[in-house]
């Protein structure tokens, strides 16, 4: 199939602006009469319901919380980018641009990213108008701070709890328009299937997770708005519950999946202790703008850091990358801890961490903080204490967390940190108007593969949920809708949606009726073994291989011999999460297949196979300048298809932060 | 950090639906490391169940990073059980005993029905936001952001009182079923802010209102919201939310 990713033509710097002057419209009488579907109430879902109900469509909400304020995107801590350059630093929407497709190694659209950088600077301005209490400084305006792969400070943040403030604006948005009647909400939902007639999509199949009930639901368009599938790995940063269900449907009835593999590491978070671990933590790349990090010089140093003076520690970051130090890019970071550890030199008992120091940064605050109170003869304990205050304000409540899951107190000792699995750049292909290729049905937030290539910058993903649901869904949908105004009222009669319900019924049958003697919760761990060990930060042609039938393998087992207590009508935690393991691992075979494709290195995808001789990752744009799409045969068969990527306003070259 | 293997007597509140009666059950659980969160210690207990072919305990839980709000046990008689400041799904293992019986039940509260075993309806507390906790503007272009400085310190505690995770721990501590910890948070947030300002009468008439209809029960001051609030949301906005529901009362009056 022909991918049309229905550019608009011009220069990269006018495209959005004449889409949006020359894009069709529906009048407001016509708005009434159209129904929207959106599935997901995160950072891209809320403000996208938001935002359509305030355009007069009628729209249904769901999420499979108990509130829509409780999405993952609640949990994001450090912050949100936009070119506002109110730091006066050199920031420009081409420099957001251009640091993004960098980021991104070059593996990202241009003009999706261009019109991200365009709108970021009125995101911050629409939070700011609902009460979002961002971060400011004395004076009354809003501060910054710096996120890797950028040399200027365009970060905007409310403490350590960004996502869960401009969550909750969207989501008081989104509540305004409930109260409206603009939107109805359905929370305890889950979206089991997508329901396609002639070619365009037109409703959803829901199970009601009190009930148990399966509902059908009628829409003139459906928006997925379902977040990242990082839990395929079982042990991630992302939300317990977080899954690749509603776009796996998707990708079902027809919308291909793009760059699967693309997955990010994050390199800050708190290493793993023991075989209970249910879920990883992160702690915020912000915590690279004041922390070093650094290992022992010598292997297998069992001392106390305390004890390690400073000429025998390695701050590994700073020698290899001194123009951005230990704000590197995501990927760069974790492939850095992974060589230390992997070399001997990590620490813990698990020896596969490396440390996270703020006393540097301590006293530094510390010293700053007397010369602006003009304070003398100060001791040096009296400077720590100024800085650990100040220190706290910042990041206080990731520092809790840390001493709260890990029994230590980072304010005294340096924190151990290991990288662990935190997005997934990959998701349902989308064009422009972030349409997938099936006709009504969209994908916006990090559901969908758009605008990070190979490797997304962090504070960046706020950024694009809210892009797409506050500034670029309201027009492009119209485009489709449009052309829907005759359709008039779509029955749930209609034979297609009873073959959907059908199926959705039967799978969740075949799960408690399976009665093998195994938990979900064991495919899940042994699935995200497999593809921790070789879909994760280093991969091999041999490993792919292998991961592949080592997944056919347990997906044969998981239908053969998975348990799943209870019954199909009633409130069933085990049977919602095997019908999200069983499409986890369908995907994990994609992503295999995917990484298997690319035998180039890219952002977080590296080939061990394409590598310089100091250990960098080598992009091999001849051949991989594509998005790879993946269009789905049957389980465990899938086609390839190529959008290649085409540069007009950047030069690739090679991506360097030395 | 030090391993120890605990084992422990959980009793835990079992109720198949809103509709049947609910009872306490036992459990035992054996070696669970210190270092396991309180929710791990449930997926310990859950395999187990599976494992012997019985019903697993439904409890809710979402990022277990203490900010989605979702996790939600008393544990032996406190709303997010021992820790201050600390959601259950924060809790660690380190908190307990070798040895100790944990009793573990739902929030209990009229306006909160179980919906199963640990897990309960708490859709009330949408249904007050949906009554005014928002600033009534439309997606589109407001003014640049930073054209309306504001007090740094007046920022500061708008975002303190920003920080309630909507978990409802307030109400399950109040003896009364009071949901004023939360609601004040909200008002609070927003009457503290000049954006907030346009509304700021009606919203707390129709936000208080709301509550009512809700069935929560009122504020006897006693101070237990605060007292086992896992974000720490100050008894001063309960304060604040008095005198503005006073104002906006004697304003309408008027
Ligand atoms: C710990 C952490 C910290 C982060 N920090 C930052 C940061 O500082 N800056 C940054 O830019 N990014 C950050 N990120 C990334 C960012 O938070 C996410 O990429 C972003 O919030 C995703 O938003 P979303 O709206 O696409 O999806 P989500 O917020 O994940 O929402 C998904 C929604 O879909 C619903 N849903 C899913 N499947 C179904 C279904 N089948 N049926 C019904 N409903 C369904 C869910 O209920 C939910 O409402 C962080 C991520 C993590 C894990
Ligand atoms: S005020 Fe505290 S206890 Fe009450 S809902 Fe908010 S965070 Fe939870
Ligand atoms: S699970 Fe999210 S706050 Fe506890």
């Amino acid at each position: 199939m022909e991918l049309n990713s229905k550019i608009p033509a011009g220069p990269v710097e006018t495209k959005w602006t004449k889409y949006k002057s020359s894009v069709k419209l529906v009048n407001p009488a016509n708005k009434r009469n159209l129904d929207i579907i959106i599935v997901g109430t995160g950072l891209a879902g809320a403000s996208a319901a938001a935002s359509l109900g305030e355009l007069g469509y009628k729209v249904k909400a769901f999420c499979f919380q108990d509130s829509p304020r409780r999405a993952h995107s609640i949990a994001a801590q450090g912050g949100i980018n936009a070119a506002k350059n109110y730091q006066n630093d050199g920031d420009s929407t081409y420099r957001l641009f251009y640091d993004t497709i960098k980021g991104g190694d070059y593996r990202a659209r241009e003009a999706n990213v261009y019109r991200l950088a365009e709108v970021s600077s009125n995101i911050i301005d629409q939070c700011v108008a609902q009460g979002v209490p961002f971060a400011r400084e004395y004076g009354g305006l809003l501060s910054n701070r710096s996120f890797g792969g950028t040399q200027v400070q365009r970060t905007f943040y409310a403490a350590g709890q960004t996502g869960q403030q401009l969550l909750l604006g969207a989501y008081s948005a989104l509540e305004r328009q409930v109260a409206l009647g603009n939107v109805e909400m359905h929370t305890r939902h889950e979206m089991l299937d997508v329901v396609v007639i002639d070619g365009k999509t037109r409703g959803i199949i829901a199970r009601n997770l009190i009930t148990g009930e399966i509902e059908r639901h009628a829409g003139h368009a459906v928006l997925l708005c379902t977040g990242g599938y990082g839990n395929v790995f079982y042990l991630s940063t992302n939300a317990m519950g977080s899954n690749v269900t509603a776009a796996w449907k998707a990708h079902k009835k027809g919308a291909f999946f793009a760059n699967p593999c693309f997955t990010q590491i994050h390199p800050t978070c708190i290493p793993v202790s023991g075989d209970h671990q249910s879920k990883l933590t992160l702690m915020s790349e912000s915590l690279r703008n004041d922390g070093r990090i650094w290992v022992p010089k010598k292997q297998n140093d069992d001392r106390k850091p305390i004890d390690i003076p400073e000429e025998e520690r390695d701050y590994y970051l700073e020698r290899r990358y001194p123009a951005f130090g230990n704000l590197v890019p995501r990927d760069v970071a974790s492939r850095a801890a992974k060589e230390r550890c992997d070399a001997g030199y990590g620490v813990g008992t698990s020896k596969m961490a490396v440390y996270l120091d703020y006393a540097a940064a301590i006293e530094r605050y510390g010293k700053i903080e007397v010369g602006k109170k003009g304070l003398s003869n100060i001791s040096k304990e009296e400077i720590i204490a100024l800085g650990k205050d100040v220190v706290k304000e910042k990041y206080g409540n990731l520092f809790d967390m840390y001493a709260k899951i890990t029994g230590e107190n980072p304010y005294e000792t340096p924190m151990r940190i290991y990288p662990a699995v935190h997005y997934t750049m990959g998701g349902l292909w989308v064009d422009y108007e972030l349409k997938t290729t099936v006709d009504g049905l969209y994908a916006l937030g990090e559901a969908n593969f758009s605008d990070h290539g190979a490797n997304r910058l962090g504070a960046s993903a706020l950024m694009q949920g809210l892009a797409d649901g506050y500034f670029v869904i309201p027009y492009t949908i119209g485009n489709y809708l449009a052309d829907e105004i005759r359709t008039g009222h779509i029955s749930t009669d209609h034979p297609a949606f009873l073959q959907a319900e059908n199926e959705v019924k039967e799978t969740l049958n075949k799960f408690v009726n399976c009665k093998g003697n195994k938990s979900v919760d064991y495919f899940h761990k042994a699935l995200g073994k497999i593809m921790w060990n070789d879909c994760g930060m280093a991969r091999n042609k041999e490993g792919l291989e292998k991961a592949i039938k080592e997944i056919k393998a347990l997906r044969t087992e998981f239908w053969n011999n998975v348990m799943v207590p209870g019954t199909v009508d009633e409130f069933n935690v085990e049977l919602e999460k095997a019908g999200r393991v069983a499409d986890f691992i369908e995907l994990g075979e994609l992503m295999c297949k995917d990484a298997l494709d690319r035998n180039e290195s890219c952002g977080g995808h590296f080939r061990e196979e394409s590598q310089t001789e100091e250990g960098e990752a080598e992009r091999n744009d001849e051949i991989y300048s594509y998005v790879a799409a993946w269009k789905y045969i049957n389980a465990g068969e899938s086609e390839l298809n190529k959008e290649p990527l085409i540069y007009e306003n950047i030069k690739i070259a090679a991506r360097s932060y030395k | 950090m030090e391993h120890t293997g605990l084992n422990l007597t959980l009793k835990v509140w079992k109720q198949k639906n809103a509709a049947t009666k609910g009872a306490f059950e036992s459990y035992d659980v054996k070696n669970i490391s210190t270092d396991m969160s309180f929710l791990e210690m449930f997926d310990v207990l859950n395999e187990q169940l599976i494992s012997t072919g019985k019903e697993p305990i439904a409890f809710d839980h979402d990022c277990r990073e203490g900010i989605c709000g979702m996790c939600s046990m008393v544990i032996n008689g406190r709303p997010h059980g021992p820790w201050n400041g600390t959601t259950t799904c924060q809790l660690h293992m380190r908190a307990f005993k070798n040895g100790d019986t944990i009793t573990v039940e739902p929030w209990r509260a009229g306006s909160f029905p179980v919906v199963r075993d640990l897990v309960v309806d708490r859709s009330a507390f949408d249904r007050i936001i949906q009554a005014g906790g928002y600033v009534s503007i439309n997606t589109g272009n407001p003014v640049d952001a930073n054209a309306l400085p504001i007090d740094k310190k007046l920022a500061d505690k708008a975002f303190a009182a920003a920080a309630c995770i909507g978990c409802g721990a307030c109400v399950a501590a109040c003896k009364n079923s009071s949901a004023m910890l939360f609601v004040s948070a909200k008002v609070s947030q927003l009457a503290l802010l000049p954006q907030g300002q346009p509304e700021r009468s009606s919203r707390v008439l129709s936000m208080v209102d709301q509550m009512d209809k809700e069935g929560f029960g009122n504020c006897t001051n006693t101070g237990a919201c605060e007292a086992e609030c896992p974000k720490e949301i100050s008894l001063e906005n309960i304060a604040r939310l008095n005198r503005e529901y006073m104002s906006a009362a004697l304003a309408s009056e008027e």
